[in-house]
């Protein structure tokens, strides 16, 4: 037996999108999505989303990129093996510098790009919106807001007939399977 | 402010800048007449301090009309002014080579005993460095006046020709400029010390002059965002994207800093290493790892965030930030060279002509931006940034 998913809504374009989604959000739903074929300005306010994380997680990859390209020269340099290059000290930080912020750069962008893919639950081999036929629009010209069904004020038919007055192209219900 | 008040502010700020720059200017005369070798060293880092936002606002004009990116429409104005100083800053060349034989040791009698300097005397002699000042203002001027002249036709004549004729001049301009400022840098600060050779200098630079300038751009923009022209365009987005203009810079300049200091410590050369010994001694070493730390890491560290990029009075500090360490930095190139192992003593004359040169400088700044309209009619992104700018937020 197959559970709702969501209720969604469907615009045509981004600012009815953008006044939808505020008017839901306003209306107290919590468990809120939207789908666009672009990334729409000002949508994580409007669905009422905290803001991503992902600027610290990709400091954090920076330092221990630093920390780490840093260690690597230094092990190698001045602990593992210490050779003498034209009188010049062990530690020349100088040198090690090129290794450091190249290790800087790669370990925050592995952070940013796992990160992201960890953050978006991604791989996904399937997702219930594409149990709705209208959906392939979504990644052309049509613009889904969803209400999802472990929202804690969910009722399927308060739900669509609240969907229905924000003057949407079409409100269909979503399957889970 | 409507644009009768933006231009009564204007006028008293060019009235203000103009008499504190002509108190400056006779300190520093009443110091020319005590000790004239002191004031040519400490005019030569003002000088350079000053001429860094006039070159550097040429070059983001130019790369505006090449780019037409949509964050320079606000500031275009603002760059067009600033660059319209450079027939000015052409005449303040003036004491720089009126003290040629005290600033650069290849123009001294003694010159003839250094062979190392003997070598270069194709390049670094009076009549040819005297032939390359010229050549550098003219372009330079011409540059800037074309720039301001062909902007004012797009207002009353319409978009054509004169938007075609600004993305010419600024291709071929853009070329010119690097070549003409890298040589330029050879001649005004890298031959202060003759023996000393960096290829990346020239562009080292430059990007500090593109820095300079835009850190004086977010210092304009404020300054005008509430007026009748500005209100519209510029709101937090602007503010970020030159935060994030800045940041580049930040990490451009750091990067041919480290590029240059990495290559001359592995060569180890007589001709190279000294340059940088002399800044590791005699309280030099403490300017050169305060520059590591506050010309780069700070701000690196305040720009990474948007909480410094999108609000507008912490990105004011910190370019005010960003003008001071280009001081730092100027000074900290050119003065080592001509005390050699004297040691840091920052003079009075330093602050005289740095004053001085930029009451002048922002005198002259608002005398050519008072007269034309803030926003350039006729702009092909003008209706795109009006419409982001006011959109949907």
């Amino acid at each position: 037996m197959s559970n709702l998913f969501c209720i969604a809504a469907e615009f045509d374009d981004e600012h009815k999108l953008l006044e939808a989604c505020n008017k839901t959000r306003q209306a107290g739903y919590k468990n809120i999505d939207a789908y666009t074929p672009f990334a729409v300005h000002g949508i994580r306010e409007a669905l009422g989303q905290p803001a991503t994380k992902m600027p610290w997680a990709v400091f954090a990859g920076g330092l221990l990129g630093l920390s780490v390209g840093f260690g690597l020269c230094y092990w190698v340099s001045v602990l593992e093996l210490p050779y003498n290059v034209g009188g010049r000290p062990l530690n020349s930080w100088v040198s090690f510098i090129p290794v450091t912020f190249e290790c800087t750069i790669l370990l925050s962008a592995f952070t940013a790009v796992f990160g992201m893919f960890g953050l978006n639950g991604l791989p996904l081999p399937n997702h219930p919106m594409f149990n709705l036929p209208s959906f392939l629009r979504a990644s052309q010209d049509r613009f889904f807001l969803v209400v999802e069904s472990d929202d804690p004020k969910f009722e399927p038919s308060k739900v669509s007939a609240f969907l229905e007055t924000l003057n949407p192209l079409e409100v269909r219900e979503v399957e889970d399977e | 402010m409507s644009t009768q008040e933006t231009n009564s502010e204007l006028a008293g700020l060019q009235t203000k800048a103009l008499l504190v720059g002509a108190l400056g200017l006779a300190a520093a005369a009443a110091g020319f007449a005590m000790d004239s070798e002191q004031f040519y060293r400490s005019y030569l880092t003002g000088y350079l301090y000053w001429l860094a936002p006039t070159l550097g606002c040429l070059g983001w004009t130019m790369i505006y009309h090449l780019t037409a990116a949509s964050w320079g429409v606000p500031a275009r104005r603002i760059w067009e002014s600033a660059g319209r100083t450079m027939p000015l800053m052409g005449i303040l060349a003036i004491p720089v080579v009126m003290g040629m034989q005290t600033l650069f040791p290849w123009a001294r009698p003694e010159a003839v005993d250094d062979a190392l300097i003997q070598a270069k005397v194709a390049f670094l002699n009076e009549p040819f460095f005297l032939a390359r000042v010229v050549f550098y203002v003219v372009l330079w001027s011409a540059i800037g006046i074309l720039l301001s002249r062909w902007s004012l036709q797009q207002d009353t004549e319409g978009p054509q020709p004169a938007i075609r004729k600004l993305r010419a001049l600024s291709g071929a301009g853009l070329v010119l400029m690097a070549l003409s400022l890298t040589f330029f840098s050879v001649d005004f600060v890298m031959s202060l010390d003759p023996h000393w050779f960096s290829t990346i200098f020239g562009f080292l630079f430059a990007a500090a002059d593109l820095l300079a300038a835009m850190a004086f751009t977010v210092l304009a923009v404020r300054f005008l965002e509430k007026t009748d022209s500005l209100k519209k365009l510029v709101n937090v987005n602007t503010y970020h994207d030159y935060g994030n203009l800045l940041l580049a810079f930040i990490m451009l300049w750091t990067y041919m800093n480290l590029s240059q200091f990495l290559i001359i410590w592995s060569g180890n050369t007589q001709e190279e290493a000294p340059w940088y010994l002399e800044r590791m001694g005699d309280g030099w070493l403490v300017i050169s790892q305060a520059l590591i730390i506050f010309h780069f890491a700070l701000p690196l560290l305040f720009l990474l965030t948007r909480w410094t990029k999108r609000n507008p009075s912490r990105l004011v500090f910190v370019a005010v930030w960003i003008l001071v360490m280009r001081f730092v930095d100027l000074y900290w190139l050119t003065q080592p060279s001509m005390s050699h192992g004297g040691g840091v003593h920052l003079h009075w004359m330093d602050l005289a002509v740095l004053i001085g040169l930029g009451g002048l400088w922002v005198g002259f700044f608002a005398m050519h931006l008072k007269d034309k309209p803030l926003l350039a009619k006729n702009d092909p992104r003008l209706a795109e940034v009006l419409e982001i700018a006011g959109g949907h937020h």
